[in-house]
């Protein structure tokens, strides 16, 4: 336990890492990170990358077998694409159906550099924003390659007979998002995620037919198993018997999505979870840059305890909803008494704070500090509702469209509002506050998207690399996507191509037997705490944690009280967890103690790797470190770097690793939404 | 505004496919009406586990009415009494004080019963592989503006497209037939371009699976489209007819 006292006043956390992390290791000669860049301008090196990697020949291809761990869009655009090339491929996942994985929630749409709109987009400037909106904290030579196979993807995506929206000449129609000057962003309806992933999942119904695709649902992976330095294969337990199964492959793939439910109320869907990148973590993959979760500023405000998860209302909505709180904190105080609406606040008595702060940008500044916004205004005790809420409101855009237009570009998001809140969001304004909605950190991948361990890759939003410290809206389908479709079959066969003389590997290597023993030793540890608390009740209390102390806003003493606090949680899981059932039958309470056993491992990475972080960037905001009129501060000179952080043990310190960050192509500046 | 109300339920409760099922009482008081209906289940489980005894199974996951997952056939209507929406958008305030709600898992000879009121949905993902696709390998789409589609066809495919999977249209047929869901991918392709060249094929292949899976007959009741979460129209069947019966005058 850390002595709160001592650290008062106290903003910079290097002389305490120490106690946290092994901090000093970053400088070993043997712990230099490669992130395998190639060589060459910017503009060419996945040119250059492709016309010299190594490939597979198709006869060499039929006999290599690649795991493929999740169905949401990188992972199911992974799967069908490696299955065209070729390859034996086996895709799990933990839902009923791959069409069911979390991607398809994903509403407003996805970005490419297609400039049909004439309105001055490029590849640079998508990479640019990008890099940009990131806050300088993604690895440049990645994003540039994303902005160029970004066309790609739409061009796939309308063949897969996406209905992407269109104009009456019935060529494709755009709209704008968060970050950025043009209407680059291609959508469908508010459903873009759904079509997008039903693409996916078409392509790889096919695979699966051909008999190149082995498709295993409800199964989670517990355990990956590395034999000779390489990623092997995978232990998955079986949630409709609960036995376990053996796996294996000659590389593993994870698309396994983001661990945002850390936090447990997110806008995440139930079953996401962060475990399989704890399992690499355990077993020698690095995580990186924990510190950058994305807390989405427009999502419906808390209700009550018995919430099971917050539901988010599209960014598109910013085009033309204009956000405000009361200028009086009198207004303010009666619409939280219900003695005021809304509708009875002048205009001239409302604070439309983005487009006051931000006049550039305006309701279209990017998501951290929109979210960041609304929280300053809360806080000072403008909020309304329970005084953690702000309004969003389509009056203005009503009188200048008509209710029609309104209806017709945003109707299903309000009648989604309407269900939920009971409000008619066409007569008074939402109500929105921000809650944990992606996370840009995960696995530590190089150019190729491989993994610290040989074998292991990581697509999609489970790995660290596209999107710095802050993602911009409609990127997040984009980088799956291009992961999926159009980098992994590429960069995978580079590390296949010296795997084509090893013979199928085998389950019944000693090595399996070694790691399918401690995940049932694992069960069986949990399964026999027999206490008192169900796993809800642990991850609720896991939840307040991270939000009240790692959340938003974070200082030096809340990151190491949360330190504290999340000990005091883990002892409680370890010695008063609950699990009615059987581990050998169905048994969800065993799921979710599994996953949240996962979850207090993640949440503690994510205190350390922002307690190292002595700057603010992008959504990772240290109230020490803002400038006067309350905006990030970075300190590019000690932390432009990738953190990599590197498992050591469960009760041991991580060392820190540090993948510093090259921007060639692109000054490095202060980001600015004002002018 | 939001109050707190008590609850009866009847939940069906099943150990697993081959086993014999029954409906078993329980009761969840001081219910907000702001609180959905799978977080007052939440609180039913929540109760069931203090008392050691095991939750009720029910399929669930994105929680905002677009992944498929959750199901429930809720007082003899799946995904409860309100239109247009699915289980996990209902919320509370649609029932009263003392009300006792009955909930089901759907029953069609095609979902087996896995545990309580979760069900086997795989038979739809095994009529998509049998032709729900356009047949190209990735790398060799034309640019995306090089076909153009009108806007009024390129809304109605959306409209087919917007199918979630979810069965309710196959639990609410008395024949237990999955025509809505066939059609409406069947549609979706159909009205496209991308989808011209397989446009036959699909339409045998896709039918001819659900008919080998065991699925009922259409008898043209409606109940598929009325309980529909995403009210996929009926004109999708009535199209699927037509493609089908094109698709077999050129055999």
């Amino acid at each position: 336990m850390a002595d709160l006292k001592k650290l008062e006043g106290m903003i910079d956390s290097t002389p305490i890492m120490a106690d946290y992390a092994d901090v000093e290791s970053a400088n070993l000669p043997e712990n230099q990170i490669d992130s395998k860049i190639p060589e060459g301008p910017l503009a060419q090196k996945w040119t250059n990358y492709k016309a010299h990697q190594k490939l597979v020949n198709p006869a060499n291809k039929r006999n290599l077998d690649i795991i493929v761990v999740g169905t949401g869009l990188a992972g199911a655009s992974a799967a069908s694409t490696l299955g065209e090339l070729g390859f034996n491929v086996l895709n799990f996942c933990i839902q009923d159906s791959p069409r069911r994985a979390h991607s398809i929630a994903a509403q407003g749409g996805i970005n490419a550099a297609k400039d049909y709109q004439n309105d001055g987009d490029s590849i640079y400037r998508l990479f640019y924003d990008t890099v940009k909106g990131g806050d300088f904290r993604s690895r440049e030579a990645n994003v540039y390659r994303l902005a160029e196979v970004s066309n790609n993807i739409i061009d796939q995506c309308v063949q897969q007979g996406v209905p992407f929206a269109r104009e009456y000449g019935g060529l494709l129609a755009n709209r704008s998002f968060g970050g950025a000057q043009v209407s680059r962003t291609f959508y469908a309806k508010g459903q873009t995620g759904q079509q997008l992933l039903l693409g996916a999942y078409a392509s790889l119904n096919r695979q699966i037919k051909k008999g190149t695709v082995k498709s295993f649902n409800r199964c989670e992976m517990l355990d990956l198993v590395i034999i000779d330095g390489r990623a092997r294969g995978i232990i998955v337990r079986d949630l409709v018997t609960g036995e376990l199964k053996r796996y294996a492959a000659h590389a593993v793939v994870l698309a396994t999505g983001g661990y945002g439910r850390t936090f447990f109320l997110s806008t995440n869907a139930m079953g996401c979870n962060g475990s399989a990148a704890i399992q690499a973590f355990r077993r020698g993959a690095y995580l990186s840059n924990l510190a950058f979760t994305q807390i989405h500023p427009t999502c419906i405000p808390v209700h009550g305890e018995d919430q099971s998860k917050l539901t988010l209302m599209s960014e598109s909505l910013r085009n033309d909803g204009r956000i405000w709180v009361p200028a009086k904190k009198e207004d303010a105080e009666a619409i939280r008494a219900g003695k005021k609406k809304p509708t009875d606040i002048p205009d001239e008595d409302r604070d439309f704070y983005l487009e006051r702060r931000y006049p550039a940008f305006g309701n279209l500044c990017p998501r951290d500090i929109a979210s960041r916004a609304a929280k300053e205004r809360c806080d000072a005790g403008y909020g309304v509702g329970t005084g953690n809420a702000v309004y969003l409101d389509f009056k203005y855009a009503i009188e200048r469209l008509g209710e029609d237009v309104v209806r017709d570009r945003y109707g299903n998001l309000f009648d989604m509002y309407q269900m939920i809140s009971d409000d008619n969001p066409y007569q008074t304004p939402m109500m929105i506050f921000p809650a944990s909605h992606y996370t840009m950190g995960g696995i530590w991948v190089d150019y190729e998207l491989q993994t610290s361990i040989k074998g292991l890759f990581a697509i999609g939003e489970c790995n660290f690399s596209d999107h710095g410290a802050n993602r911009l809206g409609a990127s997040a389908l984009m980088q799956g996507l291009a992961d999926g479709y159009f980098v992994l079959p590429y960069t995978m066969q580079n590390y296949l191509s010296d795997q084509i003389k090893v013979k199928h590997p085998d389950i019944n290597h000693p090595e399996f037997d070694k790691v399918e023993k401690e995940v049932s030793d694992r069960i069986n540890r949990l399964m026999n705490i027999k206490g008192t608390k169900s796993p809800d009740q642990i991850h609720k209390r896991l939840g307040h944690v991270m939000w009240n102390l790692v959340g938003m806003g974070r200082t030096l003493q809340s990151l190491v009280k949360a330190l504290d606090e999340l000990e005091e949680v883990r002892k409680e899981f370890y010695s008063d967890l609950r699990i009615v059932g059987s581990a050998n039958d169905l048994n969800t309470e065993l799921e979710k103690a599994l996953r949240l056993e996962d979850f207090l491992v993640m949440a503690r990475m994510m205190a350390i790797d922002a307690l190292n972080r002595n700057e603010s960037c992008g959504a990772h905001f240290r109230e020490e470190y803002q400038t006067e009129d309350g905006e990030a501060k970075r300190n590019d000179e000690d932390y432009m770097y990738v953190s990599c952080w590197k498992y050591t043990g469960d009760n041991e310190k991580p060392v820190l690793l540090k993948e510093p960050l090259k921007y060639e192509e692109i000054k490095v500046q202060t980001r600015n939404y004002k002018s | 505004m939001e109050h707190n109300i008590s609850v009866n339920l009847k939940i069906w409760r099943q150990r697993g496919p081959k086993e014999k099922g029954q409906f078993v009482s329980y009761r969840v008081e001081n219910v907000s009406t702001g609180t959905s209906f799978l977080e007052m289940l939440d609180m039913l489980n929540q109760q069931l586990v203090e008392k050691g005894e095991e939750p009720v199974v029910f399929d669930n996951d994105c929680r905002e009415g677009i992944c498929g997952m959750c199901s429930l056939y809720i007082n003899g209507h799946p995904h409860g009494p309100v239109q247009g929406i699915t289980t996990c958008q209902l919320h509370m305030r649609k029932f009263n004080d003392g009300d006792t709600i009955t909930i089901e898992p759907w029953r069609s000879a095609a979902f087996p019963v896995i545990r309580d009121l979760t069900v086997n949905r795989n038979a739809f993902d095994q009529i998509q592989q049998a032709g729900g696709y356009v047949s190209f390998n990735c790398g060799g789409a034309p640019d995306a503006n090089a076909a153009p589609i009108s806007k009024e066809v390129a809304d109605v495919a959306m409209d087919s497209a917007t199918c979630i999977g979810c069965g309710a249209c196959v639990a609410a047929c008395k024949n237990g037939s999955a025509m809505l869901f066939v059609s409406a991918k069947v549609s979706q392709f159909a009205l496209l371009p991308q989808g011209q060249v397989e446009r036959a094929r699909r339409a045998r292949a896709m039918v001819a699976k659900m008919d080998e899976l065991g699925f009922g007959n259409c008898t043209n009741t409606g109940a598929c489209a009325a309980e529909c979460p995403k009210n996929i129209p009926l004109s999708n069947i009535a199209r699927l007819n037509r493609e089908f019966i094109n698709a077999k005058i050129k055999d």
